[in-house]
């Protein structure tokens, strides 16, 4: 549908709920806005915001698709709001929040106790082998593409996409995530840091860990970083196997 | 009423909030750490092509140590720093950055043999060496004079973030979250702490603490074209102003970016122009070398800024239905490059803006990067005028950033300064008279002012709508408080934001809800804002000169002789509608390294009378130098050691300058 000016007018349909407020129902509600040129949904939700409704809760920080923030389900897929270019999708379109996380209100959900959890559980740090290190010293030498291979599973922005999108863990509570599992994957590359695979196995060698993954992968279809999640997952899968058999 | 007590409570959980709260956890004291959002989503998180450290790795950074960091530091900040600061930061910044890498950080890394690069628009083979291979790899950006910019891709900040937030998980600190301090507690002269609104429920809560430290980061959204994140409102500072006690350091020195994304004001690392990017204009001619013949593209900041808006105004941009832009090429870096070092750029590039940079040029123009003032403290990061309350980061003014901040000389000062600060927080905790006894009158009274503010937003009657007052405020500070300043158009500035923040005080909520309300955050955080907005524009209209970033037209040198000093503001009475300025002087007599030209931008400056004095002190001890090694040297220009933390004093190591094996 488009206005006289050429524009297109917007229907955006948001699943409203706010815990907080005593006698509040799920519902979906639905904002017409004019789309502007180059728009995003962070531009479209801040412009609902500011003139329709200021009642309306969503979270964003960085608006570039950097900090992992605005994840939500677009038209039913969990990915990151902020980088959503409004003319890639119809007239019509639906955003709920992300399941699995507690629901603050809205469109915005509690992603940080869930991976603070998630991190505790699965010690999520650099395990040192020595206590201290001499901060006036050279650094310990690494090989250049070594380095390059554990930014690549570093630049997780723990957004929970992959966790929404996750089969096993609409089923299982304490399931870690394709989220959980590539920070083990990371850790485990690093050489610097002392654990060894059987350390690993106490940490995910069950079915709330890397057994709990049913393979269907949409961790993998739906990362905005395109982290190569399948393949470290099923890596990891097979080391801890052979940790198993012993 | 719910008081909760703790050591130390920091309110900001980026670089340099969490590494306090790692280093004072370490020697035992309690911590809390308070975020707005999850704390890896914090804004330290944005910087992206990296962080200053002289570790001489690379052979393009051979040669590079403290000293030539600190000069470089120096000559970007327009002499405006504190050079015993600097010293201690240029110090530190290698600990720091060898200390990230054995928590664990994927620094780039060094490749021994041959490899192409980009200098100066042209392809040049260098050679790294043998001694340097899987050593933390450097790169060159703006105003250094060797590549001193350790990286990881260009996701630096995003890297350095993940292993200090995951370090302070193992150091069980706790972190909440959508937890806002909106005051804090103190007695005009010692801080206890802060009233902290928790976001989701709306309820109140005092957190007293012996230490408390303001780590939240920079103030850009105070402009309507910035590149920070939408927390970065600058409330941590706002609310050390409202005290009427702490001092604001140099407000009015505002950064902007050369190369953000147009129009958007997504940042584009600095890395692009550092790795061999060049900026162009509507006919597609490379115009920076014809401002700067001597650096180029890769002048500070401030620098490359003015000359585009100057290159702009002469009719040289490219029009668009947003306003003129110039072009960022980056396509001669080729597409393996780009794909994997410069590769949030390539992603930004594709999502924002429909442009695939390995192949076309990306439209950019300046905004709003950095705030180079903030809670001004002595050198242990302490409050000279409210014992108790500490800063550091871009929340600071600490001060090793005077009127102009260096590309990646940022993350390093966060980390840096959390290191020493954390340090003597520390201190500050174990010695026996700041035991914290606080009279819990003062706390409930705290409190109960708080809640009455907010009580008072929720039930006012008040016929103004604050998103409207926020975007006027935006609007105001980017067209008269912006880039190019002149007295007049101050003046309407500072007049204008009298209005506004006189209107802020007639707000009234459509939204009236206690709990999660963004209405309600929305307004009482503008009530702030436009403090913090009348600090920049009365100082900037009462500085007449132009140094660093603070840019007059109509008084357009640097005039040492009148404006070597530092502006403190400080906020009196709750009903005034300006800030109280005050000037500390900066001696000259003291300076390693005296005022003069900086290598790029103008050449010509008022001196101050004590400079030519304290350049020839200065020539005579380098004469006198009898062959002592540049340790020495220092040590009788400017003596710093003494000021760093025992635990971060001594030499650092490189390849070139080993160090002998302790007994």
């Amino acid at each position: 549908m488009k206005t006289e000016t050429g524009t297109r007018k917007l229907k955006i349909s948001i699943l409203r709920f706010n815990p907080q407020e005593p006698g509040s129902v799920p519902r979906m509600q639905t904002y017409e806005i004019d789309e502007a040129e180059n728009m995003t949904l962070f531009i479209a939700l801040m412009e609902i915001r500011e003139k329709q409704d200021p009642s309306l809760q969503f979270d964003f920080v960085c608006r570039a698709g950097i900090c992992g923030s605005c994840g939500m389900m677009i038209n039913g897929r969990p990915t990151l709001a902020c980088r959503t270019l409004t003319k890639d999708l119809g007239t019509e379109i639906s955003l709920a929040p992300l399941p699995v996380f507690e629901l603050i209100g809205d469109l915005s959900v509690d992603t940080g106790k869930w991976m603070r959890g998630m991190s505790e559980r699965l010690e999520t740090w650099l395990h040192m082998k020595e206590p201290e290190v001499d901060l006036g010293r050279l650094e310990e030498r690494m090989e250049p593409e070594l380095a390059e291979k554990i930014y690549e599973l570093d630049r997780c922005i723990e957004c929970g996409c992959c966790v929404a999108g996750c089969g096993t863990a609409r089923m299982r509570e304490d399931f870690v995530g394709a989220v959980g599992l590539n920070k083990i994957a990371r850790f485990r590359l690093d050489p610097r840091d002392r654990r060894d695979d059987a350390d690993y196995f106490e940490l995910i060698g069950d079915d709330d860990g890397v057994f709990g993954c049913m393979s269907l992968i949409a961790c993998h279809d739906v990362c905005p970083k395109e982290l190569p999640l399948a393949t470290q997952i099923a890596f990891l899968r097979r080391k801890m196997v052979s940790v198993g058999w012993k | 009423m719910k008081i909760i007590y703790t050591d130390v409570l920091v309110i900001g959980a980026g670089l340099a909030g969490l590494r306090i709260g790692i280093g004072a956890k370490r020697r035992g004291h309690d911590v809390i750490i308070l975020s707005l959002v999850p704390p890896k989503r914090s804004h330290s998180s944005a910087a992206q092509g990296g962080m200053q450290a002289s570790l001489a790795n690379v052979i393009k950074g051979q040669g590079d140590n403290e000293d030539v960091h600190f000069e470089d530091t120096v000559r970007g900040s327009d002499w405006g720093a504190d050079q015993q600061v600097v010293r201690m930061f240029v110090d530190t910044a290698p600990k720091a950055v060898r200390e990230l890498a054995a928590w664990g950080l994927p620094w780039s890394r060094v490749t021994r043999g041959d490899r192409e690069v980009i200098i100066n628009g042209q392809k040049v083979t260098i050679t790294e060496r043998d001694e340097a291979h899987g050593l933390i790899a450097q790169r060159a950006f703006g105003g250094t004079n060797k590549w001193r910019t350790c990286y990881v891709s260009d996701g630096t900040g995003h890297a350095m973030l993940t292993t200090m937030s995951d370090q302070a998980i193992a150091y069980q600190i706790p972190v909440p979250e959508r937890a806002e301090a909106i005051a804090l507690i103190h007695d005009g002269g010692r801080c206890y702490g802060a009233i902290v609104r928790n976001l989701v429920t709306g309820e109140l809560v005092a957190y007293v603490a012996k230490a408390t430290a303001i780590t939240g980061g920079g103030a850009g959204r105070l402009y309507r074209v910035t590149t920070n994140a939408v927390i970065s409102e600058g409330i941590p500072t706002a609310i050390a102003l409202e005290t009427g006690v702490a001092s604001l350091g140099n407000m009015e020195a505002v950064q902007f970016h050369p190369t953000p994304a147009f129009p958007a004001g997504i940042l584009l690392t600095e890395g692009a122009r550092g790795d061999g990017g060049l900026l162009k204009d509507v006919d597609g001619h490379r115009f920076m070398p014809d401002y700067e013949p001597e650096k180029k593209e890769l002048a500070s900041r401030d620098v490359v800024s003015r000359r585009m808006e100057e290159h702009i105004a002469k009719g040289k941009g490219v029009k668009s239905r947003f306003g003129d832009h110039l072009w960022l090429d980056i396509t001669l870096l080729g597409e393996h490059h780009v794909k994997h070092n410069l590769r949030e750029v390539y992603e930004i590039c594709h999502y924002f803006l429909g442009v695939d940079p390995v192949k076309e040029w990306v439209p950019v123009r300046p905004a709003q990067h950095y705030t180079m003032g903030g809670v001004r403290t002595n050198y242990t990061g302490e409050s000279p005028t409210l014992r108790g309350l500490f800063s550091a980061g871009e929340a600071a003014c600490w001060d090793m950033h005077g009127f102009n901040r260096l590309g990646g000389n940022s993350v390093a000062e966060t980390v840096a300064a959390g290191m020493i600060v954390g340090e003597f927080i520390a201190d500050f905790c174990e010695r026996s008279e700041n035991g914290a006894s606080i009279p819990t009158s003062l706390v409930e009274e705290a409190l109960r002012r708080e809640q009455a503010k907010i009580d008072a937003l929720i039930d006012s009657r008040g016929t103004e709508n604050a998103a409207t007052i926020m975007a006027e405020m935006q609007t105001i500070m980017s067209t008269k408080v912006g880039i190019f300043r002149t007295g007049k158009v101050l003046e309407e500035g500072v007049h204008e934001l009298q209005q506004l923040l006189l209107r802020s005080r007639n707000i009234g909520l459509r939204y009236k809800a206690r709990s999660a309300n963004p209405e309600l955050v929305t307004a009482y955080r503008v009530q702030k804002m436009l403090k913090m907005a009348l600090c920049i524009a009365y100082g900037a209209l009462q500085r007449t000169e132009s140094r660093g970033a603070h840019f007059r037209e109509d008084f357009p040198r640097r005039n040492d002789a009148e404006w070597l000093n530092r502006t403190l503001a400080t906020w009196k009475s709750e009903t005034d509608t300006l800030p109280s300025l005050a000037y500390e002087p900066i001696d000259v007599m003291k300076m390693e390294l005296p005022p003069g030209w900086r290598g790029y931008g103008a050449k010509d400056h008022i001196d101050h009378p004590d400079t030519a004095r304290r350049v020839a002190e200065i020539e005579a001890l380098k004469q006198q130098r009898d062959g002592a090694d540049r340790f020495a040297l220092q040590q009788k220009l400017m003596p710093y050691e003494q000021l760093l933390p025992e635990r971060f004093r001594g030499r650092n190591e490189r390849i070139d300058e080993i160090r002998e094996v302790r007994p």
